[in-house]
């Protein structure tokens, strides 16, 4: 019955791992080809793959594992897609229900456990209601701000018959709200028409809106002429080489980005949510505008930041009525006033904040992602992340052009996110070029996931920026412990030529600058899965940087002075 | 039960003030969640009140709606007008909650609550404790020759009067059960 539900709900891939509570699901699914099944080598692993596949696809990921540890291990994944409300189904095997309670073998509170990780959670106890939950969970994951859900089958039901039924949209009483209030989008409308020093702040509400959000997006900026900053989640909704980006913002954005969003007059949050890596610190957050936020939950309004003018609804459709009522009113903007606005943007600009020095000796990880950049940038390509300092740089160096082909951990911040990731990214995709852009220890963390690349001959690219360090930790340690690096660095690493080999993968190590292009092809070119170890700079530091506690204008670029910029009221915060 | 029939997310008319005037004052609100009867669904609204940090000072839970399988959460909190709106808005987004009401914000309500109170004593605190019982409007639910137990209904404010007055006549348990509240009128 859940193998038919999950074809009745389109699926066409499963990441999963099997175990004694959900034997009879795997029966099913053995005797069946419409759906494939990943086998990953941890639970972990197969929740970020499946969110490597929701978010490059726009469609949920299907996960299913069993009971105790195989829902306990999907936790960290669950909670990672809550933050970055990615859709994701997961099922979970449970001991039978008359042995509910009775501490059985691998017997978990599964739906104790998982409630506050995910959006919603179901319990089923009657297989008649089997296939009811499952499309409510597969509506409740993907309508209104998506996110995970999870569905815990014990083995008795799995084994029992019931009555199925079918798929029916009508059929949930969950229908977030998604057309915009219009007197408040005319409001909106008002105020971009006054505005002299205008701003879109973007985040991955537009992603998760769909390819029409960014459509629309796309032509309202170019209509409007008004400059557009992004999230890290929303890489790509607006082109990196369109003439009004300008590049991500936050703690380690652009100087032109965040001087921006610090002195304009209008700000126009669409699908983010003044989360505090960009805010900074908030009462010196934008403190000259008028603040206006487009967000289908409306939790998110008010929560951090002071609203003037809250629409609550689903990007696509407040776009589209965006654009209609300022088209109706004459497509007016203070022309003159953005023009202005614009060249002292281009000011800053010229601060080129993301210049670098490039040695002959050593690989600066800047440099590593640079040409990485030149190298694949007109490819069919996917990027996913682990997180760190890499993130950060793939973040800044790495442009998108369109909407979900950027994958990584924005919210909760998983180390080890990035290549299971990757593997739901080419499992979706299996002819395009997908790079997990790694560093050395966030990498280890699901690296037992190499057996899944090499059986599935997923052909993933694991770019690793190796430091022997945990490089974010090291560079926090310098600035704000007196450079005391407590446990900040990856001792007895493995050789990771060897281990790809090992797994039947191939190996590359790089350390020259000289042969960086041929071996960045060379990983490119090869038809399989890459480990490429990319020996780099150790101590490099990543900006520019807002320090904790501190206001975007008081970012910290390449050449600052570092030690003591953290105050005591910074140091608490992370 | 009173007819709730305010769309959940909307920026007018609705529970959620979306352009609050913010303050830093504490203020007590009681708010009223009209949720789907399913297992665990008190365990999420209490679980977001303590994953986020807001306060509970009264949680009232039952069926109202046998047919309909719908409870009403009666929650009394404090905090600041900030901090009340996000605690709105983050109900709302529970799958199984049907609607939020704010009743300090939409109009004026009454406010009930239901305690019993048992008072061992004999002699003159036992007579003391029987008169102000009456005053009170206070019923003598169980009486033995050395105790009584008293059940008194209203607001939480004459709950607390009527507890410290007992306390010196012999007041050894006091079970309440938080407060329950309706809007006025229609």
């Amino acid at each position: 019955m859940l193998v038919q539900a999950l074809k009745d709900q389109g699926v066409d891939t499963v990441f999963g791992y099997p175990g004694g509570a959900v034997l009879p699901i795997y029966d099913e699914v053995f005797q069946q080809n419409d759906i494939r099944h990943v086998l990953v080598r941890h639970e972990q692993g197969a929740v970020h793959a499946a969110e490597g596949y929701a978010r490059s696809t726009g469609k949920p990921g299907v996960v299913l594992v069993t009971s105790g540890p195989g829902a306990t291990n999907a936790v960290t994944g669950l909670t990672d897609a809550l933050m970055d409300s990615i859709p994701i189904v997961v099922f979970t095997g449970q001991v039978p229900t008359f042995m509910i309670g009775s501490d059985a073998f691998q017997e978990a509170d599964t739906i104790g456990i998982t409630r506050p990780c995910t959006k919603h959670n179901w319990l089923v106890k009657d297989t008649d209601r089997l296939s009811g939950i499952i499309h409510e969970a597969f509506h409740v994951a993907t309508s209104g701000r998506p996110g995970p859900v999870l569905v815990d089958i014990p083995k008795d039901v799995q084994f029992a018959t019931g009555t199925y039924t079918k798929p029916s949209p009508t059929a949930s009483r969950y229908q977030p709200r998604l057309k915009g209030d219009l007197e408040e989008i005319t409001e909106l409308v008002a105020a971009m028409e006054k505005a002299k020093r205008p701003v879109f702040y973007t985040g991955g509400g537009v992603i998760n809106s769909g390819p029409a959000a960014s459509q629309l997006l796309r032509e309202l900026v170019e209509a409007t002429g008004f400059p557009i900053t992004s999230t890290l989640m929303g890489l790509g909704c607006y082109p990196a080489s369109g003439k009004n980006w300008l590049g991500m913002l936050g703690m380690h954005g652009l100087y032109e980005a965040n001087l921006a969003m610090h002195d304009c007059d209008l700000l126009i949050n669409i699908g983010a949510r003044f989360d505090d890596r960009i805010t900074g610190r908030i009462d010196a957050f934008s403190p000259k505008s008028i603040k206006a936020h487009i967000d289908i939950d409306p939790s998110s309004i008010n929560k951090v930041i002071k609203t003037d003018i809250p629409i609550v609804g689903d990007v696509a459709h407040v776009l589209e009525d965006l654009l209609k009522v300022w088209k109706s009113r004459g497509r007016k903007t203070n022309a003159e006033a953005v023009a202005k606005w614009h060249m002292k943007i281009d000011e800053w600009r010229k601060v080129d904040c993301l210049a670098f020095t490039a040695s002959d000796k050593t690989i600066k990880p800047q440099q590593a992602l640079a040409r990485l950049e030149a190298l694949t940038r007109d490819r069919d390509r996917y990027i996913t992340t682990e997180v760190g300092q890499h993130q950060m740089w793939a973040a800044q160096y790495l442009t998108f052009e369109d909407p979900n082909r950027w994958m990584t951990s924005g919210g909760l911040g998983t180390m080890g996110y990035g290549f299971p990731a990757s593997i739901g990214v080419q499992m979706a995709h299996p002819e395009s070029l997908v790079i997990n852009v790694a560093g050395e220890a966030s990498w280890l963390m699901n690296m037992q996931e190499m057996g899944t690349a090499v059986q599935y001959r997923l052909p993933v690219k694991q770019f690793i920026l190796n430091n022997e360090r945990l490089g974010m930790v090291r560079q926090w340690q310098e600035l704000l412990h007196g450079e005391r690096y407590s446990h900040s660095w990856s001792e007895a690493l493995p050789d990771f030529v060897k281990l790809a080999e090992a797994f039947g993968a191939k190996g590359i190590i790089c350390k020259d600058p000289a042969d960086l292009d041929d071996a960045i092809m060379e990983m490119v070119n090869y038809d399989g899965p890459v480990i490429f170890d990319c020996l780099v700079e150790k101590h490099e530091n990543c900006f520019p940087m807002i320090p904790s506690g501190k206001a975007h204008n008081e970012m910290l670029l390449g050449d600052a002075e570092t030690q003591g910029v953290i105050q005591a009221g910074g140091a608490v915060l992370v | 039960m009173s007819a709730l029939h305010i769309k959940k997310g909307a920026s007018k008319h609705s529970a959620y003030n979306l352009r609050p005037t913010f303050s830093d004052l504490q203020e007590r609100h009681t708010i009223a969640v009209l949720v789907e009867n399913e297992p665990g669904v008190l365990a999420r609204v209490i679980g977001l009140f303590s994953g986020r940090g807001y306060n509970i000072e009264s949680l009232t839970v039952a069926e109202v709606d046998h047919t309909g399988h719908l409870s009403r959460i009666t929650i009394v909190t404090t905090g600041t007008p900030q901090v009340i709106e996000q605690i709105k808005a983050q109900l709302g987004r529970i799958v199984p909650v049907h609607e939020v009401h704010d009743l300090t914000v939409e109009g004026p309500s009454v406010e009930r609550e239901l305690a019993m109170l048992k008072v061992v004593g004999d002699g003159d605190k036992r007579v003391e404790a029987l008169r102000l019982a009456d005053i009170f409007r206070a019923n003598v639910v169980d009486s033995t020759l050395g105790s009584f137990v008293f059940e008194i209904t209203g607001a939480p404010e004459k709950i607390d009067a009527f507890a410290d007055l007992m306390r010196p006549l012999g007041l050894a348990e006091i079970a309440r059960t938080g407060v329950a509240a309706l809007l006025r009128g229609e």
